[in-house]
């Protein structure tokens, strides 16, 4: 069978990319060309036959850059795992909640506003605490947890005075009381490759912040609210974080440059080896695009 | 083997590093990039920026 060439996007290998990596060494059935995001260039129209790969697999720490080189690459023709659409969508909290809620998905109370007296009003109506999130961010970064009025009018004033523009999209989050612990699911096409329980005392339970990953049974519950939530940001290869509440299982976010390096134990799966195989999978056309 | 560019330690750099990859310095706790590998060269790994992540 003709190897595969695959274009592996990065910026920094961490040891999630080195995982990924041993395992398309081990497997042998494809040629990896490391494209470095901070040394790229483009030429528009010229780029399927500039790169020729099968399919491009990103793994960029930037989003802003894995969104772009995505939509380059799929312009020229190029399969990308994830696709653009999936970047895009899950790179912008406010996209993923309107994906979320076109596709039925459960997900906390969302509301949005662009001035600061409008996100007042919409968080007094929420009722106290809500969660001010930055649409586009990660790792528990710059979350900020609004208890009262006092903190809210603060803030505000901040995120407007001190931040960048996309920091007046104000994207409030209902706050969900977790009990110290929420979910973290992953999801591999069409399967729900496995979970895990994310525990912590303080109320952002990220593993970058602290948080501990041990193993989470995968119900049926789970597993249906995180296949709809990847179908509902365009499927491919997403990690899903999740709420237990009284009335179900709810999706806080999607995010679609998964970290599993401090999965892999506590589930007992081969999380980077379903990476490179779905990769491969793609890349050989067993399944549309997405 | 490396040099740490922070402390100047001896950093060891695996067979199987690839350029790119981050390393910690274990002298000084920096963290550290590998640029190079035909000789191995570091630097200080690049800081968080606003839209890393996920």
């Amino acid at each position: 069978m003709k190897k595969i060439r695959i274009g592996f996007l990065h910026s920094l290998i961490r040891l999630d990319e080195k995982l990924i990596l041993d395992e398309f060494r081990k497997r042998g059935d494809a040629d990896l060309e490391m494209v470095d995001d901070r040394q790229i260039t483009f030429q528009l129209g010229k780029d399927r036959h500039r790169f020729g790969f099968d399919v491009v697999l990103e793994r960029c720490i930037n989003h802003s850059r894995a969104m772009h080189a995505l939509v380059i690459f799929e312009s020229a023709g190029i399969r990308c795992v994830n696709s653009a659409k999936v970047a895009t969508t899950c790179g912008d909290k406010l996209l993923t909640s309107l994906a979320l809620k076109v596709h039925g998905v459960p997900q906390p109370e969302v509301r949005v506003a662009f001035t600061e007296e409008s996100a007042l009003k919409a968080i007094e109506e929420m009722g106290y605490p809500v969660v001010l999130k930055p649409a586009v961010g990660s790792w528990g970064r710059l979350l900020a947890k609004v208890n009262d009025r006092d903190a809210a009018e603060a803030l505000l004033e901040h995120k407007s005075t001190l931040g960048s523009y996309h920091h007046s999209i104000f994207y409030i989050h209902q706050y969900v009381e977790k009990k110290g612990r929420d979910i973290r699911s992953f999801v591999v096409g069409d399967e729900c490759i496995g979970a895990i329980y994310r525990t912590s005392p303080h109320w952002i339970t990220n593993t970058a912040r602290g948080g501990q990953a041990t193993n989470c049974p995968v119900t049926d519950e789970i597993r249906d609210v995180s296949l709809r939530a990847a179908a509902a940001v365009g499927g491919g290869i997403v990690a899903i974080d999740l709420f237990e509440t009284a009335s179900g299982i709810l999706v806080n976010e999607v995010n679609y440059t998964m970290e599993f390096k401090n999965s892999i134990k506590p589930t007992g799966v081969n999380i980077p080896g379903k990476i490179a195989e779905y990769t491969i999978r793609a890349a050989r056309g067993e399944f549309d695009a997405r | 083997m490396g040099e740490c560019p922070v402390c100047g330690a001896k950093v060891p750099v695996g067979q199987g590093a690839v350029e790119g990859e981050l390393l910690a310095c274990p002298e000084c706790g920096t963290e550290l990039e590998v640029t190079g590998l035909n000789p191995v060269t570091l630097a200080e790994a690049p800081q968080e920026e606003e839209d890393w992540g996920e």
